[in-house]
Order: C-alpha cells, then sequence, then structure tokens
C-alpha cells in the first residue's frame, strides 16, 4: 500500500452530511461510490433546501404579488447571486440558469454561433471533448459551412499545446474545450489557451462541467467568454446548471428558446426582449433546483475550494500509486497535480464492462464505457475504459477497497 | 463463486469456439453496441439441405458477449433457418445459464442480434423486451 497523504479532509465528518452515503448497496455491502464524474451526491443541506422550497415556498416566479411569489422570486435570485460570487462575476446579468452544461453549449451555438459564424470559419475544439462540446458545434458547423479544426492529444496523458497555438490563426472565430478531461482527468491551461484565443481574436468557451466542482474558479481571472456547468456534479439537484457569459456578449446575442419570461413587450406583430440574464430563460426555470444549487455552493463554500482541490489531489496521487501496484492496470493521463481525480484505466484481458460488474458486487460503484467521448477513445485507440472518479467525501479506505477489489476480479479473471 | 462469471462462461471468454472468418458465406453480418464498443461479425455457410453447416464469429468485448457468442456458434450447428428464426432471448439466457440485468442483457444478446439480422434483416431486433 502507497504512504497515505496527510493533506486531507476530515471525511468522516464530511460523508455524515450526504445521508446516501451511510447505506448499503446489498445487505452487508457498503457503498463505495466512484461515479462523481456523471454525478455526485447530495448533502443534506441541499435535499432540505428542495424539501423545504416545495413545503413551504412553492410558486411561480417574477409574476406573482402575493408573499409565496416574491419568497420563491427571493430565493431564485439569491441563488443566482451566489454563483455569481462563487465564479468570480461581478454581475448577476451574466449568470444564465440552463438545465445543464449540455444545454449551456448548446445555448451559445445556436444564439452567438448562428449570429456570428459564417461559412469558412474555424472553429477549434480538442478531441478530448465530451460529446456535449462536440455534437452542438459539429451541427452549428454544418449548418454555415464552417471548418471545425481539433487539438489532438500529447500520447494518453493531455493537450498538445503547441498545436493548439499551430492551430490558432485569423480565421478561428471560437475556441472551445473542456477544463478538465472527463476520461483523462487533465486539467487544462485555461487561462493560457484563453488568452492565446483572444490573441488570434476569437471567443472562447470552457465547458467546465468537470472542473467547476473540484477547483477554484474565477471567471475575471481565467478571461473567459463563456464558460458551462452543471448543479448535479456539484452537490446540487439535477435539472439544474449554469451559462457564465461576458456582459457585452450576451446583450448582443439573440434569444435561444422564446416564450414567457424572456420578453418585456409582447404585440401580435412582435415582442421586446427582457432584460439579461432573464432574455435566456424562457417558461418557469427549475426554481427548487436553482435554489437547491445555491444550498450546494453554500456547502461547498464553507469547506473552501481550495481545501476540496487539495483533498483530491492527494487522492488522485494516492489512487494512481495504489493503482499501478496491480499487473496489467494502465492509468490514462498526467500526473497530479496537472489533472484531477477523475482516473480512467484500463485492464489487460477484462473488458472494463466486467471490471465494472466485478466491482458492483463489492459495492463499488465506477462507470464503464466510452464516457460520452467516443472520439477521445479512438484517438487513444482503445473501445472503452473503467472510470473511477472522487469527490471531497472519498477517502483512501475507499481506493484500498478499490485496490482490492479490482485484484479480485483479476483473480477470477486469471489475469495480472 | 460468482453466479455471473462461472466457469463455463469464463472458459467460453478465454477459449472461444468458432472463431474466425469464413469467405466466402451464405449468411455475413457485423454489429456493434456503441454503448460498451462491443462487436460482432457473424459467417455462417448452409449446407445443401439448408441446414447450417459451417459458423465462425469475430468480434471484441466483454465476457458476457464473447461467451455468449462463442456459445451460440455451437447452439446453430446443423440448425435451419426456421429454426434460427425461432431463437429469443430465453434460449440465449438458458444456453448461458445465468441471470442478467437490463444493462448486461445487450452484451448478452449482441450475437443473435447480429445473426437475425444478418439471416433475415430484422434490424429492429433488440430482444430485450421480449419475454
Amino acid at each position: 500500500m502507497p504512504s497515505r497523504p496527510t493533506e486531507l479532509l476530515n471525511v468522516a465528518a464530511i460523508r455524515a452530511d450526504f445521508p446516501l452515503l451511510g447505506h448499503e448497496v446489498y445487505p452487508g455491502v457498503p457503498l463505495v461510490y466512484l461515479d462523481n464524474a456523471a454525478t455526485s451526491q447530495k448533502p443534506l443541506a441541499v435535499i432540505d433546501a428542495v424539501n423545504h422550497y416545495y413545503r413551504r415556498v412553492n410558486a411561480n416566479i417574477h409574476r406573482g404579488i402575493h408573499a409565496l411569489a416574491e419568497r420563491a422570486t427571493e430565493g431564485y435570485e439569491n441563488a443566482r447571486r451566489k454563483v455569481a460570487r462563487f465564479i468570480g462575476s461581478g454581475s448577476t446579468r451574466e449568470i444564465i440558469f440552463v438545465r445543464n452544461a449540455t444545454e449551456g453549449v448548446n445555448l451559445v451555438a445556436q444564439s452567438w454561433g448562428r449570429a456570428n459564424i459564417e461559412p469558412g470559419d474555424e472553429i477549434i475544439l480538442t478531441e478530448m471533448e465530451h460529446h456535449s462540446n462536440l455534437v452542438p458545434w459539429q451541427l452549428l458547423a454544418h449548418e454555415k459551412k464552417a471548418i471545425i479544426r481539433y487539438v489532438p492529444l500529447d500520447g494518453d496523458r493531455c493537450l498538445d499545446t503547441g498545436q493548439y497555438d499551430a492551430l490558432l490563426s485569423g480565421r478561428t472565430k471560437l475556441v472551445a474545450f473542456t477544463g478538465m478531461s472527463n476520461v483523462l482527468g487533465s486539467i487544462s491551461p485555461v487561462k493560457e489557451m484563453v488568452a492565446k484565443a483572444h490573441a488570434a481574436g476569437a471567443v472562447a468557451l470552457v465547458d467546465a462541467a468537470q472542473s467547476v466542482p473540484h477547483m477554484p474558479t474565477n471567471v475575471v481571472d481565467l478571461d473567459v467568454d463563456f464558460m458551462v456547468f452543471s448543479g448535479h456534479k456539484m452537490c446540487g439537484p439535477t435539472g439544474i446548471g449554469v451559462l457564465y457569459g461576458k456582459e457585452a456578449l450576451l446583450e448582443a446575442m439573440p434569444p435561444f428558446l422564446a416564450g414567457g419570461d424572456m420578453i418585456r413587450r409582447v404585440t401580435l406583430e412582435g415582442a421586446d426582449w427582457n432584460d439579461l440574464p432573464w432574455k435566456f430563460e424562457a417558461g418557469t426555470p427549475n426554481t427548487a433546483a436553482a435554489i437547491g444549487l445555491g444550498a450546494a455552493i453554500d456547502y461547498l463554500g464553507a469547506i473552501g475550494m481550495d481545501r476540496i482541490e487539495a483533498h483530491e489531489h492527494a487522492i488522485a496521487d494516492y489512487a494512481l500509486e495504489a493503482l499501478g501496484e496491480l499487473r496489467g492496470l494502465r492509468t490514462l493521463g498526467p500526473p497530479a497535480p496537472q489533472r484531477g481525480a477523475t482516473i480512467a484505466f484500463t485492464i489487460e484481458g477484462m473488458h472494463p464492462h466486467d471490471v465494472a460488474e466485478l466491482l458492483n458486487r463489492d459495492g463499488i460503484a465506477v462507470r464503464a464505457g466510452h464516457h460520452c467521448a467516443m472520439p477521445l477513445h479512438q484517438a487513444l485507440g482503445i473501445v472503452a475504459t473503467t472510470r473511477a472518479s472522487f469527490y471531497l467525501y472519498n477517502s483512501t479506505d475507499e481506493v484500498d477497497a478499490l485496490a482490492t477489489a479490482l485484484h479480485k476480479a483479476q483473480k477470477l479473471f486469471r489475469v495480472g | 463463486m460468482d453466479s455471473l462469471y462461472q466457469e463455463v462462461i469464463l472458459d467460453h471468454y478465454r477459449n472461444p469456439r468458432n472463431k474466425g472468418r469464413l469467405d466466402p458465406a451464405d449468411i455475413s453480418h457485423e454489429d456493434d453496441n456503441p454503448l460498451c464498443g462491443d462487436q460482432i461479425r457473424l459467417d455462417i455457410r448452409l449446407g445443401e439441405d439448408g441446414r447450417v453447416a459451417e459458423v465462425a464469429w469475430d468480434g471484441h468485448g466483454c465476457a458476457i458477449s464473447m461467451a455468449s457468442a462463442s456459445m451460440l456458434s455451437q447452439e446453430i450447428q446443423g440448425k435451419t433457418l426456421e429454426e434460427l428464426l425461432q431463437l429469443g432471448k430465453d434460449d440465449i439466457l438458458e444456453m448461458l445459464g445465468i441471470e442478467l440485468g437490463r444493462a448486461r442483457l445487450h452484451c448478452a444478446l449482441l450475437s443473435l442480434k447480429v445473426l437475425k439480422t444478418g439471416a433475415f434483416g430484422l434490424t429492429a431486433w433488440t430482444g430485450v423486451e421480449e419475454s
């Protein structure tokens, strides 16, 4: 066993905040939840906030005069203020509530993209994008006859930033890339990549679904133009996500979805758009989930994103070492601290589905497959991987449990 | 002993029967499960009596899908097309001798899906909902 790191959070105290983590998966089998890159578990504070909203507050927002409508509106808008502070935005006008990161990317592609991308323009993406930051741009490029260029990987570790420099040109209109790969775990040099995009005259979007939950993020420091993330991967409810956009860009963009709440005045001939951020929030939003996300931000903030980041670096280090001791197991991605605690691996002689199935018998939840990143797996020349992804409530004991269960699975398959 | 990974399954996974290619073949088809990347190709030669004379399959995937393909390649030897058409989900489960959850059912049934599409053009068959 590797030596235990010291920079760890008090996991026992944190786990007590998460009701689900205390339950057994099967009788006598405790849960080891290592599928946090897919979705995180929820602390009681978030569950209670959503529960309280429906038990005591529920009303539609922005329109009602009555007390509940006022309280619901205040709760929703207060959540927006929390999000703005959490990512360092100076204005709630820059915070658009969407369903998830995917919807955020689609909003930018359909609104900003259709208004700004022209035939022959170039969009730079990377080979390690999640499908949600690939397909919306492919649709846009197809419609506009634009060209997509892909930043390749540097081996099986991280982005080849030299190639990124070479791809940038006066034709580049947009650069969209992930802040942290959901497979390799590699953390992108966001600030440098954004600065280079700007130097080429391009707009930069960061898919921060895997990074915002795990490290401090400041949109002003990073100077990103657009950033998207999902609430459910950061202890919040499903059905709520965030698009951050620089105010001047959002102001100039046409609406995405049309309907109630996004208009100021409607006649039979047409409509005027509402102010930011509501111009992009047509229809009744997921008020309860937004309030739940606000509670999640309070929860994470009280612990401290810098401490969560340090904890996960320590866990990643420890896990890479522990998994490295298993024969035939190969981990992908760079070493810590250039990576987060999302670790995909292959085992010689075992298909990831079999690995995940056998780990599940021991109560260990991991993901197996291509993790919505088929082009990345094609680039790496592998069909699928098994992925263990850790969060603030995971311990070194759980890493040990993973390594032990993997060894047991290898013995059953007579490999390793 | 694990209920899913019984020795017979692991044996077919490690020592697949009838693995390879037949060229030419009377029935040839290939399909994959994009969700997990499993891929199976099936080649069948029919005898003059219309029965399956030779079978070969190739592909990659998890132990369940590979063992299922290997066992199916033995199971269909000597059968008529009419008999192949009758094969369904329960036959595969009986052949494997295990219970499967919904997610792994796709793995177990991929080889039969390839057979149904290749031999009868039944592209929509998945068998998952078959009772």
